[in-house]
């Protein structure tokens, strides 16, 4: 059986004396599409960043690529950073630059590759978020749901086996939603990439989690992991079926 | 990885072993192409790649683009739906190419007509900004007195410690300066006439109004072109709220009120660092105030407090008319503080030539 690609053992994330979450733990493995999902201000996003390295955990431990990214240090650090992708909320696209030149600066910065082949590359990388035609475009110039696609672009410009993406769908009508959401399975079944995801969206969670964790702002913690769809239809924990069937809590 | 390059009648066979990933491909880019360049056949022989990933796809896709086509052999697996996907993406539709360069002529007459622009745009803010103080006049509790007020301590009171220290700094150079040349003519009991009047009717308001531009007029240019950024000014539109009254007037009377108050800031703190230097020359602190004493009229400071007055109220007005024309995107708001002080110099140099020239003409 492959080697988990992200391995979480007894996690905890702390602000000063506030708790955010502790004991999380799961696996992901390698190729699936691995949601973390919850209510607002559960702990997601931070959870996120304790993955790809901004945060440092309270206590326990977060492998990626079977690597501790808080144990590393420089050179050792920059390799494992390379191999991992991210696409933040808001795209957080360099505004000076078109998308093709957003595409092309991890490129720049760590490869050899000639200006021909960076630009070929990112041409390749838009069109497979469908964004060939905007590739001169100013991140002020396209929409929401665009910015998104480009972001994934730029995270996708290594060919890291690993991208994490933070809330793809928020802010975004249903149909642009629905096609990232096609984008994302598109791109973990054609190019075997793993993908973790954090979002609250519902559907966008049951079209493309192959399995989640919920976490839960009162547990403090994780209160459910598995297939999605399994979880919406035999939970036994209240929350998580409030969640999936958008029921008020009593 | 490894590039084995061969000749295969009727052209070459390029076989590739090994990862053909980022890393393998700038390092082959060059020599592949080159070949591939040389218009002969090519057979693209991938049986012992053991790895390829998408930039290794697109330099495989851009040999077969060059040579014009290209004899595959591709191992069974997962390679070919990765070539199948990277062509399809490479296949997108262009950019749409921009608009033709304009000729020399019309591009003169387009930035004559953009400057014209602008220079209508300034005027009628200007306009807007002189209706809303008239109708604050006739409704003056409309004014916001606290953001007044915070921006009196911003622009002001926590100015003074850079005032002061620039305002000594200033008189002690300037008193070192002269004191060569003067002692030449023997006229060093001269310097506190020189400095005085210097600092009064010239350096004084002029410091004082750089600091303002720098710190002030950048500040309202950021501060409401993030606000432009973010719609805030639209939603005080929509919400009926004139953006003059709720945020540029505050701004203005604000840094129309601190200025003269800076710049006598500088002209006093200018004349003690002189006084120290002329301490150190021999001259004691009652002889140099006797010589200012001399030397400086009231309307030398009246007339470098007025001109402070009209700089405060030039660098208020700039700062916050750069914030509110701020485009749209994170260099907007950059680009608004920097056009606040380049502006609000340039406007400051210009209304000095002006009043120096109305200040001879009139005998002040």
């Amino acid at each position: 059986m492959a080697e988990p690609v992200v391995q979480v053992r007894g996690l905890k994330a702390a602000f000063g004396d506030r708790t955010v979450f502790e004991n999380v733990t799961f696996d992901v493995k390698p190729g699936e599409v691995f949601v973390i999902l919850g209510g607002s201000g559960c702990g997601k996003s931070t959870l996120l960043k304790h993955l790809i390295g901004l945060y440092e955990p309270a206590a326990g431990q977060a492998l990626v690529l079977g690597q501790d990214i808080h144990a590393l240090q420089g050179d050792a650090r920059q390799a494992l950073l390379r191999r991992i992708g991210v696409m933040w909320q808001s795209g957080a696209l360099f505004g000076s630059q078109s998308l093709a030149e957003n595409v092309m600066v991890p490129l720049e910065q760590h490869t050899d590759l000639p200006f021909e082949a960076r630009a070929l590359v990112a041409r390749a990388k838009l069109g497979l978020v469908g964004l060939s035609d905007a590739a001169a475009r100013l991140p002020a110039e396209i929409s929401g749901g665009m910015a998104k696609r480009a972001g994934i672009a730029r995270a996708m410009a290594l060919d890291p086996p690993i991208l994490f993406l933070d809330e793809p769908s928020a802010g975004l009508d249903p149909i642009t939603s629905a096609g990232l959401d096609a984008l994302i399975v598109q791109l973990a079944r054609d190019l075997g990439t793993t993908f973790v995801v954090v979002t609250h969206e519902l559907q966008s969670i049951l079209a493309i989690g192959d399995r989640c964790i919920m976490l839960d702002k009162e547990a403090k913690g994780m209160i459910a992991e598995g297939d999605p769809r399994a979880l919406r239809d035999h939970s036994d924990n209240p929350t998580v079926r409030a969640f999936f069937r958008r029921e008020v809590m009593a | 990885m490894t590039l084995a390059i061969t000749t295969e009648p009727p052209g070459l066979r390029l076989a590739f072993t090994g990862r053909l990933d980022a890393a393998a491909a700038a390092a082959d880019w060059a020599e592949a192409t080159r070949r591939a360049r040389s218009g002969q056949a090519l057979h693209l022989d991938l049986t012992g790649l053991e790895t390829l990933d998408m930039t290794g796809a697109v330099l495989l896709l851009r040999l077969e683009n060059l040579a014009g086509r290209a004899q595959w052999t591709v191992p069974p697996g997962p390679m070919q739906a990765l070539l199948d996907r990277t062509r399809q993406a490479l296949s997108g539709p262009r950019p749409p190419a921009g608009p033709p360069p304009l000729p020399w002529l019309a591009w003169f007459g387009q930035l004559a007509w953009n400057a014209g622009g602008a220079a209508l745009d300034r005027l009628a803010f200007l306009g807007e900004a002189a209706v809303s103080a008239l109708a604050l006049l006739r409704h003056p509790r409309r004014l916001r007195l606290a953001e007044v007020l915070r921006h009196l301590d911003e622009a002001g009171l926590r100015a003074f410690p850079l005032c002061v220290l620039l305002g000594l700094l200033l008189g002690m150079i300037l008193a070192f300066q002269s004191s060569v040349p003067m002692r030449r003519f023997g006229a060093e009991s001269f310097i506190p006439n020189l400095v005085g009047i210097s600092l009064l009717r010239e350096l004084g308001p002029l410091m004082a109004a750089v600091i303002l531009a720098g710190r002030t007029g950048s500040a309202f240019a950021a501060e409401i072109g993030t606000m432009t950024v973010n719609e805030e000014v639209d939603a005080l539109r929509v919400m009926g709220i004139d953006p003059m009254a709720w945020l540029v007037l505050p701004r203005v009377l604000a840094a129309l009120a601190v200025m003269p108050v800076l710049a006598l800031l500088m002209d006093l703190a200018g004349l003690i660092g002189m006084g120290v230097v002329m301490g150190s020359l021999g001259y004691p602190p009652a002889s140099v105030i006797a010589a200012l004493e001399r030397a400086l009229v009231a309307k030398d400071l009246i007339g470098g407090l007025f001109k402070a007055t009209v700089f405060g109220l030039a660098i208020g007005l700039i700062g916050c008319r750069a914030g509110l024309a701020a485009g749209r995107g994170p260099r907007a708001v950059g680009d608004a503080a920097t056009s606040a002080v380049v502006g609000g110099i340039v406007a400051m140099v210009l209304l000095d030539g002006i009043f120096a020239t109305l200040f001879y003409r009139l005998g002040l």
